[in-house]
């Protein structure tokens, strides 16, 4: 019986140490959606293109499979007492994929380049916590002005235009990425070409068919190649998620950008254990036009209006894939306590009783409705929430409402003009990890701040957050900022984000996190 | 024969020319443009990206420029992916595109002209109607339906053949695109087949042919078969449009690297120069088949002959 025992558990460790088995060939084939628009950190845009560029590049900062903050190619930093400058320490034995060395002067004409307005960066935006960085992206100065030094070749020093507790966090966004300036100086425009361009990161550019793939090979040049595992990993272009889909089972991708989410009830019944669902940095919301009828200067009508949805249907039967409902604006993020409503936790008879209530006061009734036009987007996934919440109003308030459905660049214009547009549908995704992602976008001069929501007292707490010190305090007034925007309603938050793909088991190495950041550095493909 | 070929040539122009200036107005009058995002770019940024693009002209500037550039065969740098050209994008894309459309419209030749044929022969009897049925399935079934239906079935569930992708267009990730492409064509062609060869057959000079006692072989491959084509040779050119814009449909499916796709992609992202780049080309295209077909025509049938 012993022995029995005793070669049971001999051959399940056998079973173990064979299941852990690296296989031979480390090739690893991702989903990447879209084709990329450019392989130029300073000019990429798209989430697809930022995914191939964490492998090609690397910035001061990095980040742990979890997300977390790690060095990249500043191994340690300190900051000044007033808060306000960063010196950086690169790493001596950091390297260009072609060998030369990396050096803090390459990271100044980096950050110069990317803030210079004839770059015509999509991500100018990020750098503006920088000391003149505002006046050199607009234009008014030139980019030398950018308070970025290199005192000496492993030594960055860059100057704050005020406190930015989040800075470090924007050190690993591609437009802070460095890049190679005698690349660009011969090749020009081509330079971010596959067979031209020298990156930093752990990995390298081997080809790239247009509308296929980009395939990147290990950078023996990346200062940590030791702990690099992947060989190859192909970036193929899965615009068509069910043809991403199709492909996964055939076997020929082993990790999707997402899922389809007409095939998530299979996925679940079939390979629940491929299917990771994990928290995103981003919230669904419905965006109310503020600058005109009905919802201008009404704020009883849009509460009563947030109050009659039922954000679990949504989740739970519209949608299904683990989203949480949004009672907030600012997804869950350490440090900051979220500004839930109040009546999220209340029963949903008093919620509706409320919600009649203030429909009533807003001076509507069922002889008298609103009439009510959402606005979205081609897609069926909008169509099926907008057909649930126009049932909800219709069905709790008596709300009369007509579904518009545009094609994007319609819909987009149409929400920027501010005129014809009512109820609209609308996502957004924090670029960083810090609550301000999402606050600024309700700041009255935001350009994408659509609802046309203006409140002095709300810029203001923003205003005072930017040059708040304390880390503490600083939270506060963003916190109070939403409160007091919620308070107001110029949208009707609905659920926030999650992450969803599916990956074959034996791809470890990685893990869920908010911004879904993965570097394929830090992943293995197990024998299988 | 040349002067009217000359002429021909010279009648293309006027259409071209009218296919253009209609793409371009079309493209411009739809609202948003290619750099309306979700994240807006600051106004500094936007003016720095018109100006590169002579957005910020009035549009019949634009119109003037693009026309001077597109007759030094120059069609312009592609908004959405930065730093390619159109002349790039459709020199690396039309060689896989013509080759998936090539083969298909190849399959739908020989295997639709030869279904035609054994069910004319066959007329009325199993054969017949079964190739009928065929046809009518092909016909009616799209082929964004049966594209995943075959990667379901070959792919995924048999396991014989890839899902999708290119491979540097290796035959086993030709099969199924292929054959998406090719399916309702074959149904087309297989019904015209018939219907023109059971007429020719029917013809007083192949009774002629078989009272001198010919074998059937030659009278079908000599005598039936060049008249019967004639129908098949004037469908040809709908169905190079057709295998046009089923390649729009099959390379997003398949995730083929040819330029169909771009007719949809680049219309969503207001890519206004692939947009123009692709119609011109692929408008040249049909234009230039159509009068090959036509020249066909006429060495095929001596009455088409131009006098």
């Amino acid at each position: 019986m012993r022995s029995l025992f005793l070669a049971l558990t001999l051959l399940l460790s056998c079973t173990t140490a064979w299941s852990q088995t690296l296989a031979r060939e480390q090739v690893l084939h991702k989903g990447n959606g879209p084709e990329p628009e450019a392989l130029d950190p300073h000019r990429a845009e798209g989430v697809n293109t930022s995914n191939i560029l964490r492998d090609l590049f690397e910035g001061l900062t990095s980040e742990a499979p979890d997300g977390h903050l790690i060095p990249g190619v500043a191994q340690s930093w300190e900051l000044s007492e007033d808060g306000k400058t960063y010196t950086f320490h690169l790493r001596e034995n950091a390297r260009w994929s072609n060998g030369d060395a990396l050096t803090a002067s390459d990271f100044v004409y980096s950050l110069q380049r990317s803030a210079d307005p004839a770059t015509a960066s999509n991500y100018s935006s990020i750098l503006e916590p920088i000391e003149n960085a505002a006046e050199v992206t607009t234009g008014k100065l030139p980019p030398s002005r950018l308070a970025v030094f290199a005192p000496d070749a492993h030594t960055l020093v860059i100057r704050l235009r005020a406190v930015t507790p989040y800075f470090l966090g924007l050190l690993n966004h591609a437009s802070t990425y460095p890049v190679h300036r005698p690349s660009i100086e011969k090749y020009g425009a081509r330079a971010f070409r596959a067979e031209n361009i020298v990156g930093n990161g752990a990995y390298k550019a081997t080809e790239w068919v247009v509308q296929s793939h980009v395939l990147l090979s290990r950078n023996r040049q990346y200062w940590d190649d030791a702990h690099t595992t992947i060989e190859r990993v192909y970036y193929h272009a899965t615009e068509d998620l069910s043809s991403e889909f199709k492909r996964y089972r055939a076997g020929e991708i082993d990790w999707t950008e997402s899922v389809p989410v007409t095939q998530v009830r299979w996925i679940r019944k079939n390979i629940p254990q491929e299917f990771r669902v994990s928290p995103y940095l981003g919230v669904y919301y419905y965006g109310l036009n503020l600058t005109q009828p009905p919802f201008k200067n009404n704020p009883k009508l849009r509460r009563a209006l947030s109050l009659a949805i039922d954000r679990e249907v949504i989740v739970k039967k519209v949608i299904g894939t683990g989203e949480l409902p949004a009672y907030s604006w600012v997804p869950p993020i350490p440090g900051y306590k979220q500004q839930t409503a109040e009546w999220g936790a209340w029963p949903r008879e008093k919620r509706l009783a409320e919600a009649r209530r203030l429909y009533a006061e807003a001076g509507y009734s069922a002889a008298n409705p609103v009439e009510v036009e959402i606005r979205y987007n081609t897609s069926e996934d909008h169509k099926k929430i907008a057909l649930v919440i126009a049932a909800m109003w219709k069905q709790y308030l008596g709300v009369k409402t007509r579904l518009v459905n545009q094609e994007f660049k319609v819909f987009l214009r149409d929400r920027t003009q501010k005129k014809i547009t009512q109820a609209f549908r609308s996502g957004w995704i924090g670029d960083f990890n810090d609550p301000y992602t999402f606050s600024e976008l309700l700041y009255s001069k935001n350009g994408r701040n659509d609802m046309g929501y203006v409140n002095v007292n709300y810029d203001s707490l923003l205003e005072q957050a930017a040059t708040e010190i304390d880390a503490t305090r600083r939270m506060q007034y963003l916190e109070q900022a939403e409160h007091l925007m919620l308070e107001d309603q110029p949208m009707i938050p609905l659920y926030f984000y999650v992450n969803k793909r599916l990956a074959k088991p034996y791809v470890v190495g990685w893990q869920g996190n908010i911004m879904d950041h993965h570097y394929t550095k830090n992943m293995k493909v197990l024998a299988h | 024969m040349l002067r009217y070929a000359f002429i021909r040539l010279l009648s293309a122009i006027p259409a071209l020319l009218i296919l253009i200036t209609l793409t371009f107005f079309m493209m411009r009058a739809a609202p948003g443009g290619p750099f309306d995002r979700e994240r807006d770019v600051s106004p500094e940024v936007r003016a720095k990206l018109e100006q590169a693009y002579h957005l910020d002209e009035s549009l019949w500037k634009q119109y003037g420029r693009y026309l001077t550039a597109l007759s030094q065969g120059d069609l312009g740098p592609s908004f959405k992916y930065g730093d390619r050209s159109v002349n790039e994008l459709i020199a690396v894309g039309f060689p896989v595109s013509l080759k998936i459309g090539g083969l298909a419209m190849l399959l739908a030749l020989l295997l639709g002209g030869a279904l035609g044929i054994v069910a004319a022969l066959k007329q009325n009897g199993v054969i017949d109607y079964g190739v009928m049925t065929l046809a009518m399935v092909g016909i009616s079934i799209p082929n964004y339906v049966f594209a995943p239906l075959a990667i379901l079935l070959f792919a995924v569930t048999l396991g014989w053949l890839p899902a999708g992708g290119w491979n540097d267009g290796a035959l086993s990730n030709l099969v199924l695109p292929v054959l998406a492409l090719a399916a309702p064509q074959v149904a087309y062609i297989a019904r015209l087949m018939r219907g023109s060869m059971i007429e020719v057959l029917h013809a007083p000079y192949i009774r002629t042919a078989r009272a001198k006692g010919l074998s059937e072989r030659v009278v079908i491959l000599r005598h039936a078969l060049r008249p019967a084509l004639l129908p098949v040779l004037s469908y040809l050119g709908p169905a190079s449009a057709g295998i046009i814009t089923g390649s729009v449909v099959i390379e997003q499916i398949f995730g083929i690297p040819g330029i169909g796709r771009y007719f949809v992609t680049a219309a969503l992202n207001r890519d206004y120069t692939v947009v123009m780049g692709v119609v011109i080309f692929y408008g040249v295209l049909v234009i230039l088949f159509n009068f090959l077909v036509d020249l066909l025509y006429g060495v095929l049938d001596p009455r088409a002959r131009p006098q």
